[in-house]
């Protein structure tokens, strides 16, 4: 449905996004991960036909963005960071205008138009001046634009920033019933959200997508093994040789012995389980588990390593004293402006 | 393209700067065509037409200053960046928008030759024929409007470059005639514009050897016209400057003469400008 090959974005010499490829399915709902400054929002333009690529392609439903941009673009509806609102209309009057610009036939405009109303909950406010509505409502009828036209694939960008938590619970649930109809590209930098709203995570640090996969897989490929971890009342020897007859466990790390107390931690290999085998195990030996718990990797974790791959990050959790250190210091200080690039001002 | 249009239309209806725009024109000229037709009673309409041109100064800037200056800061060109609409089609569609607004005032002043009718002989075709060079210098004015307004995000510096534009040409009757227009002084003024031309030549293309060869090129040919035929280059700058003069092109019109090289002049200019504004609109996107 849409495929990107090599997409890259030079600014001068810097490079906000690096030969980025991938390919979006339909039916599904994609979230662009990435810390701020990482090249979403510019890959997003370029998918749109906002910006072109400096190199790489854009293929949208068989039309290349920069080659037949009129036929590719009618596939596409695109939220901005900033919605595009023109202050001065009011609700209905940007629908229609954004209808027109979109090509909906006449004599469907004012059918469409109520229906997506209805969708994003707007109804109640179009005859409103853009200006006058709340963050929320304004983000709404973004949306509203975006979904005009009914385009196979709706691309967001941040779409719930600044907006309250009970707005942005409708907001997902509103994407989420979307994909029903529409391919949906998302972009955050709040996991939560990907990992609650997305079928898909592509995760993006300085313009290379460093991963992408469901949010399951990317936690079962980080995790690798299970991890148990224990608090069991005994001696020390006595556990360790408990242990050591339940074959499945790989390895044992004792992490702290006090007050009769036992702490470990156990990998297993593959997916088994041994929890029931460890609870008869120590039950036949009078050791008590006080606390048994399987540590699930989030993506939180998967996140953050996998964001931090970049060297000028990894530096930083080495020496601090060091000019390397000061380097990646004033990289990090840079990191805003290029948001502001990309971005805008605001 | 229509859609555009129509979007630009009512923007400028529902807002303060159309009503400025249609406002302001109709009162300096109706109190020039007051005082030259009604009271001195003067038959020829293209006096007031003549006299009034420089309100273009100031009216152009207060329509095309917001046109594509205020979409790019409110990054509402997303919008139609992202729709189904070619670069063109935006610029066309911006252009016939502020075009139709000018219209309005224009069709208005189409009724002075018919009021003056009332009171004696008037020529007819000499009034519409000024009245077309004064619509036809409007749309240049706008066209170039147009373009400085999409080489800025700020509205009020687009209205600043405008009127500093506007004003140079309509100034460069003047300015050219302060200048010598000996051989020597040409010489020296298409020097330092060659030498212009390769310093920009290298800025946007950073090659050194192509910015040097442009140069010792252009200097060459010149020194070598200057050496062997001098008389080529007196008053050379003048007439290359004179291209910059809108409005001495709109005297012909004003005098009842339907000059077709006039036409072609201002249809030239309204096309270039809003290619130039479709390329820097394009420009922004690729750079």
């Amino acid at each position: 449905m849409i495929e990107v090959k090599n997409l890259t974005k030079k600014y001068g010499d810097h490079t906000a996004v690096d030969h980025l490829s991938f390919q979006v399915e339909e039916g599904q709902i994609y979230g662009f991960l990435g810390p701020n400054g990482a090249g979403k929002s510019t890959t997003m333009n370029m998918i749109t036909g906002y910006i072109a690529s400096t190199e790489g392609t854009v293929v949208i439903n068989g039309h290349d963005i920069l080659e037949e941009p009129e036929e590719a673009k009618k596939d596409i509806g695109y939220l901005p960071e900033q919605p595009p609102l023109y202050m001065d209309m009011t609700v209905i009057e940007y629908l229609r205008l954004a209808a027109e610009l979109k090509k909906v036939p006449k004599k469907d405009r004012e059918d469409m138009i109520a229906d997506i109303m209805d969708t994003v909950q707007l109804t109640h406010m179009k005859d409103r001046l853009i200006k006058n509505l709340s963050k929320g409502y304004k983000q709404r009828t973004g949306l509203a634009q975006a979904l005009m036209g009914y385009p196979e694939v709706i691309i967001l960008d941040e779409p719930t920033v600044g907006l309250d938590p009970k707005q942005i619970i409708e907001i997902r649930d509103l994407i989420k019933s979307l994909s029903k109809k529409h391919t949906v590209i998302l972009s955050s930098h709040i996991l939560s959200e990907v990992s609650a709203v997305c079928d898909y995570v592509m995760i993006i640090s300085h313009g290379h997508l460093v991963a992408s996969d469901t949010p399951e897989n990317l936690a079962k490929l980080m995790e690798g093994e299970n991890t148990l971890e224990l608090t069991i009342k005994g001696s020390r020897t006595e556990i360790e040789g408990m242990l050591n007859a339940i074959p499945e466990i790989a390895e044992k790390n004792f992490t702290d012995n006090e007050n009769g107390l036992v702490q470990v931690s156990l990998k297993t290999e593959g997916n088994e389980d041994v929890r029931e085998k460890l609870f008869y195990a120590c039950a036949e030996n009078q050791c008590p588990i006080l606390r048994m718990e399987n540590t699930h990797v989030s993506l939180e974790d998967i996140f953050l390593e996998l964001t931090s791959q970049d060297p000028s990050e990894a530096k930083n959790t080495g020496a601090f004293s060091d000019a390397d250190a000061i380097q990646s210091l004033m990289e990090d200080t840079e990191t805003p402006e290029e948001e502001n690039k990309e971005g805008g001002q605001e | 393209m229509s859609t555009i249009c129509k979007k630009e239309i009512r923007a400028y209806l529902t807002s303060m700067s159309g009503y400025v725009f249609i406002a302001f024109m109709l009162l300096v000229t109706g109190i020039y065509f007051t005082a030259y037709h009604m009271n001195m009673g003067y038959p020829i309409f293209g006096y007031t037409l003549s006299a009034v041109n420089f309100i273009f100064l100031i009216v152009t800037p207060i329509l095309t200053m917001r046109a594509l200056a205020e979409e790019q800061r409110q990054k509402t060109d997303q919008l139609l960046l992202t729709s189904p609409l070619s670069v063109t089609d935006i610029v066309l569609g911006k252009f016939m928008g502020m075009i139709a607004i000018f219209a309005i005032p224009v069709l208005i002043i189409c009724l002075y030759p018919l009021i003056m009718q009332v009171y004696g002989e008037v020529s007819m075709p000499m009034s519409y024929t000024a009245l077309l060079g004064f619509f036809l210098l409007g749309c240049s004015n706008i066209a170039i409007g147009l373009f400085l307004s999409s080489l800025t995000e700020s509205p009020v510096i687009a209205a600043v470059i405008t009127f500093g534009a506007l004003f140079i040409c309509y100034m460069m009757n003047s300015l050219t005639s302060i200048l010598s227009q000996t051989a020597a002084t040409s010489f020296l003024i298409i020097a330092m514009l060659i030498l212009g031309v390769a310093v920009v030549v290298y800025s946007v293309v950073k090659n050194t050897f192509l910015a040097v060869l442009i140069g010792i090129i252009g200097e060459a040919v010149l020194a070598g016209i200057y050496f062997l035929k001098s008389t080529l280059l007196e008053g050379a700058v003048q007439k290359i400057l004179s291209v910059f003069d809108l409005s001495s092109h709109f005297d012909d019109f004003t005098n009842g003469i339907l000059d077709v090289s006039n036409v072609v002049y201002y249809l030239t200019v309204i096309g270039l400008f809003l290619f130039f504004t479709v390329q820097s609109i394009q420009k922004r996107r690729w750079s």
